[in-house]
């Protein structure tokens, strides 16, 4: 095979199967996906339920057959790929080291990265579950792999420790696969997923949402036997006289999703603690020069179709880096979370950018607001550069607006972009 | 007669809290709806519920020992018990093509159940 890359995209899940389509369709010649399993597609292959699709296509589709989608075009267009094959190091010259079964150890030189290894799942371990260490305590998209590719249920009667959409997702399909879910708990007073996964996953099935409720402790030896709930206070303190025990044989947790960039490290790039993903400008590139970043690697989302959208402006910033050996340094102002916004991504703009495209921003709210929002962009003096109204801001569902061609004379006098969600 | 019950509309993730003023399953009037499928999905719900199901049927000589499916449009809410158990019936063997159809006019709804992606041979 080839040593030497114009772009090579890791991780073969929604974001990177689009950055090497967009690397392609810019220019890129040699492109390379490397995928750690057996197929491409990435966790979108075990989200067998729909909805996805919806912003893309105006279709409602499963998971399987998004991702067919861009793997069908990724083949169309020619990029290589290499499957089973792990990267265990990249250096900030953008050398790749990485093992395959059958290849061996392999060193790769690319002109440009694009990192889409996704994320990963908070684990019993980080959320200091008490209790003792039976078998039964499985992460929601372990049990979803499980249930859905490997074909075998992991228990029978389920607790599931957060409101999180792939808790509620597993919750409908072990329901529909005979089990029994008691109760899904929720530590926060509000849901942490997407409402319409509440009504379609748990209030069809009647299943319990407890919210601010939480896993005291697990009951069992071998196997769990039972969980203990608890009731809390903002503070997260159980409150006295509010234990129940409820007899289970699996704990399921949904509790968060952490963007997997250990080799964004090795690579030198650096993290926003917010995200716990790389900082990044309008074209996600990262601090390193010629390293971008796409997806859930970048921060969480919620819909996959933005997650896509990522993946081309990072293929398309890659083939253009992998072109020119460099880009325009380009001014760049930076993009900061304000009134009620926890994280704002991309963190900089270049102000350039606005002559060619769009730029689409996507944040977070802190706190929930129930009643009609107006997101604001504003720079350095309150004047408004792109708004967005909205029937109400939630922290489990991301806030996104772009903004359009139309403000860049506005831009090119700010010095700085602020982001607010405000009752309008 | 009329009564005012609050729906939240799933056709997409906004989650509009619908406010369905209606008689028994008959639909007189829908607020609070961000746009226009608010509507058709509030008379649907009153009247015959229907929701996407999603689950995986057995296969032979694949890739992986199941292959997801999808049912091609919405389903009837009450019957998707009965189609899960039908779904356990069925068997098919590798090679699957995306949109094949693996279960044909499911529980005699004129809906068919088809795959969600190939499922190589091994």
């Amino acid at each position: 095979m080839k040593r030497d890359y114009d772009v090579v995209v890791i991780g073969s899940g929604p974001g990177g199967l689009a950055a090497a389509i967009a690397a392609k369709e810019n220019g890129a010649e040699h492109v390379l996906v490397i995928e750690r399993d057996v197929e491409l597609g990435g966790i979108l292959l075990q989200c067998i339920h729909n909805g996805f699709g919806l912003e893309l296509f105006n279709e409602d589709l499963p998971g399987p057959a998004y991702a067919q989608h861009f793997i069908d075009d990724v083949r169309g267009h020619g990029v290589e790929t290499l499957m089973d094959t792990m990267v265990l190091d990249i250096t900030p010259e953008r050398t790749i080291y990485a093992i395959n079964k059958g290849l061996g150890y392999l060193e790769l030189r690319t002109r440009a990265i694009v990192l889409a290894m996704g994320c990963r799942e908070r684990t019993r371990a980080q959320i200091l579950l008490p209790g003792s260490r039976p078998a039964g305590v499985y992460t929601a998209g372990t049990a979803q792999r499980f249930v859905n590719v490997e074909g075998f249920m992991p228990g029978e009667k389920f607790v599931i420790l957060g409101s999180g959409d792939i808790g509620m997702i597993m919750a409908r399909r072990l329901t529909i696969e005979g089990a029994k879910v008691e109760r899904v708990l929720e530590i926060m007073p509000y849901l942490t997923g997407l409402t319409r996964n509440y009504v379609q996953c748990l209030l069809d099935y009647g299943i319990i949402l407890e919210k601010q409720r939480t896993v005291n402790r697990i009951i069992g030896k071998d196997r769990v036997e039972a969980i203990e709930a608890v009731s809390v206070d903002e503070a997260w303190q159980p409150i006295p006289g509010t234990r129940e025990v409820i007899p289970c044989d699996t704990l399921l947790l949904s509790v968060g999703l952490i963007p997997e960039n250990e080799l964004s490290k090795q690579a030198g790039v650096l993290l926003d603690p917010v995200t716990n993903g790389p900082f990044v400008d309008d074209r996600f590139m990262t601090n390193v020069p010629g390293i971008f970043a796409a997806g859930n690697v970048v921060h969480v989302y919620d819909l996959v179709d933005w997650v896509t959208e990522a993946g081309y402006v990072a293929g398309k910033g890659a083939a253009a880096f992998a072109r020119d050996k460099h880009v325009e340094p380009g001014e760049h102002i930076p993009l900061t979370a304000g009134e009620n916004i926890r994280y704002v991504v991309p963190h900089k703009l270049d102000k350039a950018r606005l002559a060619e495209e769009q730029v689409r921003l996507q944040m977070r709210a802190i706190a929930p607001i129930e009643e009609r929002v107006l997101v604001t962009v504003e720079d350095q003096n309150g004047e408004v550069v792109a708004k967005k109204a909205g029937a109400y801001a939630r922290p489990g569902e991301i806030l996104t607006l772009a903004i359009r061609p139309q403000a860049y004379e506005l831009v090119q006098k700010a010095t700085g972009l602020t982001v607010n969600v405000r009752r309008r | 007669m009329a009564e005012i019950s609050e729906i939240i509309c799933v056709t997409c993730p906004q989650g509009c809290l619908l406010r369905v003023k209606h008689a028994g399953s008959e639909v007189i009037e829908v607020h609070n709806s961000g746009c226009k499928r608010g509507q058709e999905y509030a008379i649907s719900e009153l009247g015959d519920p229907r929701r996407m199901v999603a689950s995986t049927v057995r296969v032979n000589g694949g890739l992986h020992p199941l292959v997801p499916v999808y049912t091609r449009s919405a389903f009837p809410k009450p019957l998707i018990p009965r189609l899960a158990q039908a779904l356990r019936q069925v068997e098919v063997s590798a090679p699957v093509k995306i949109d094949q159809v693996l279960l044909a006019d499911a529980l005699g709804t004129g809906i068919d159940v088809v795959a969600s992606r190939d499922m190589p041979a091994r």
